[in-house]
């Protein structure tokens, strides 16, 4: 007893203090939790910033993973007021389920590259992963992630994918497929052209655009979920989407926008 | 109902490999540094025994971090194993190997260390007088009154590698056949929404789990007599 006792005494101002903190954070400024597919990572940090110079007092937070594991934690209850799918099919599940409080919106088009941190991809083709020099080529997992699905698709068409299939290591989201690349272990991977086009991975080797007649396209589309329906913030992010400031900025990031038509 | 497709038996059998292959190079390497640890008398045991606990507080994920890097081609093991004509380590079995042998170095080591200090000075002072040199004391006095010790360091180093998952995402690359283990095809299953196929693996890991540890804490009482 007396053991407990005193543990507890010096923690307590620490205690009281944590929920003045949680109070305050929750009374003083509107608070909303994205959920977004690993594509969005540069972009939506960027408008999520963006938003915030006019919005200094909102809190938005950006969780960035693979599409399919945020429908199901959504589908269990997970506190996120919007979902960003790489796949247009999940939030189209999840408003027919009855998860949603909005109509599915498509917000883009993603593309997929050939990139390498080592090499020139630009002056590659998918012809060339069948060279010998080349024995790892990561690409996102095809069984549910958005981005290995095409990638897959993408090879198949090329008429390459029995003869790299034994190369292939799988990412868990496209980001993580990525980080393969970057740190070498894999000498060249299929990303999404929205992380390629980004400093940090453009300084590194090139990227090839694959051809987007080589695979079904990728649209994408958000929902505002089902508990953000009295939330006036998350109303009013859904509507930043379709700014002209947000529209420049995935376009910079390479995506299609839904009603543009795409250049190649 | 348990459906097992045939990949999720490939998944099990190469974890079951990989555990197996990871206990028998940690029963070689954890022994020595486990009776070094508990007979040892140097200042330095300790920072020793911290870096042996680190993989039960350190997130996966950072051990997982630092071996990518390590290992990849411009890291020190990568342009080794490179050097040697191994090519590199990442998303091969060995390199899981590699990396489960770290991350359950405390479940074989610990046990180890306090059922070789639980034997105290005196059987093996007895030894001596009776002329055995210090290596024939190991062997014949050390090993068999540390036996249960040894069960239990094994089974808990398999169990805990069969339940590794963090660090085989991040250095794995989700192999079928290679680095695709139990964990990660479950992970798998739930990501693609397959809710049965994740059930059914799920359950038989849930059941092995279960299993185990009765086994360890059934065994325990009989660990006691030997104090």
């Amino acid at each position: 007893m007396k053991i407990k006792h005193y543990l507890f005494k010096p923690l307590l101002p620490l205690i009281f203090g944590l929920m003045l903190f949680n109070w305050s954070s929750v009374a003083f400024c509107d608070e909303i939790h994205i959920a977004a597919a690993a594509d969005l990572k540069f972009a939506m940090d960027e408008i999520v910033a963006e938003f915030n110079k006019t919005n200094p007092a909102d809190k938005i937070n950006a969780t960035y993973g693979s599409s399919g594991k945020f429908h199901t934690q959504i589908q269990q209850g997970a506190p996120y007021d919007l979902y960003f799918s790489a796949d247009i099919a999940f939030p189209i599940q999840l408003k027919n389920d009855g998860f949603s409080a909005s109509a599915v919106i498509p917000y883009a088009f993603g593309r997929i590259v050939l990139w390498s941190a080592s090499m020139d991809a630009s002056k590659m083709t998918l012809d060339n992963l069948n060279d010998a020099g080349i024995t790892r080529v990561a690409i996102a997992n095809p069984k549910h992630a958005p981005y290995g699905k095409r990638a897959e698709e993408a090879l198949r068409a090329a008429g390459v994918w029995h003869k790299i299939e034994p190369k292939l290591v799988y990412g868990e989201n496209i980001a993580h497929t990525a980080q393969f690349v970057q740190t070498g272990n894999a000498q060249i991977g299929i990303i999404a052209l929205s992380l390629a086009v980004n400093p940090e991975l453009a300084r590194k080797g090139g990227y090839w655009l694959i051809p987007e007649q080589l695979h079904a396209p990728l649209e994408q589309g958000f929902i505002i979920t089902k508990r953000a329906e009295g939330k006036p913030l998350a109303k009013k992010f859904a509507g930043y989407m379709s700014s002209k400031t947000s529209r420049a900025i995935m376009k910079k990031y390479g995506f299609v926008l839904p009603d543009e038509t795409s250049k190649d | 109902m348990i459906l097992l497709t045939d990949s999720d038996i490939q998944a099990i059998l190469l974890t079951l490999r990989l555990a197996g292959v990871v206990t028998l190079i940690l029963l070689i390497i954890g022994t020595p540094i486990a009776w070094w640890l508990a007979r040892t008398k140097v200042w330095w045991k300790s920072p020793v025994g911290a870096v042996v606990a680190l993989p039960l507080v350190l997130p996966p994920s950072v051990l997982g971090f630092y071996l990518l890097l390590a290992m990849g081609p411009n890291g020190p093991v990568g342009q080794f194993t490179q050097s040697l004509g191994l090519g590199l380590l990442p998303f091969t079995f060995w390199g899981l190997v590699i990396a489960s042998v770290f991350y359950s170095l405390p479940f074989m080591v610990q046990p180890l260390q306090n059922a070789f200090e639980a034997i105290g000075d005196r059987p093996l002072e007895v030894a001596a007088t009776l002329r055995a040199s210090p290596l024939d004391a190991f062997f014949t006095v050390a090993m068999p009154l540390a036996r249960p010790g040894f069960i239990t360091a094994s089974i808990l180093t398999f169990a805990h590698t069969v339940g590794e998952f963090g660090v085989v995402l991040m250095i794995g690359g989700n192999i079928p056949g290679i680095t695709r283990v139990a964990s990660v095809q479950i992970y798998d299953h739930v990501e693609a929404l397959e809710y049965m196929q994740a059930h059914s693996l799920s359950a038989v890991m849930l059941i092995f789990s279960f299993t185990v540890l009765l086994f360890v804490y059934i065994w325990q009482p009989s660990a006691k007599k030997w104090k």
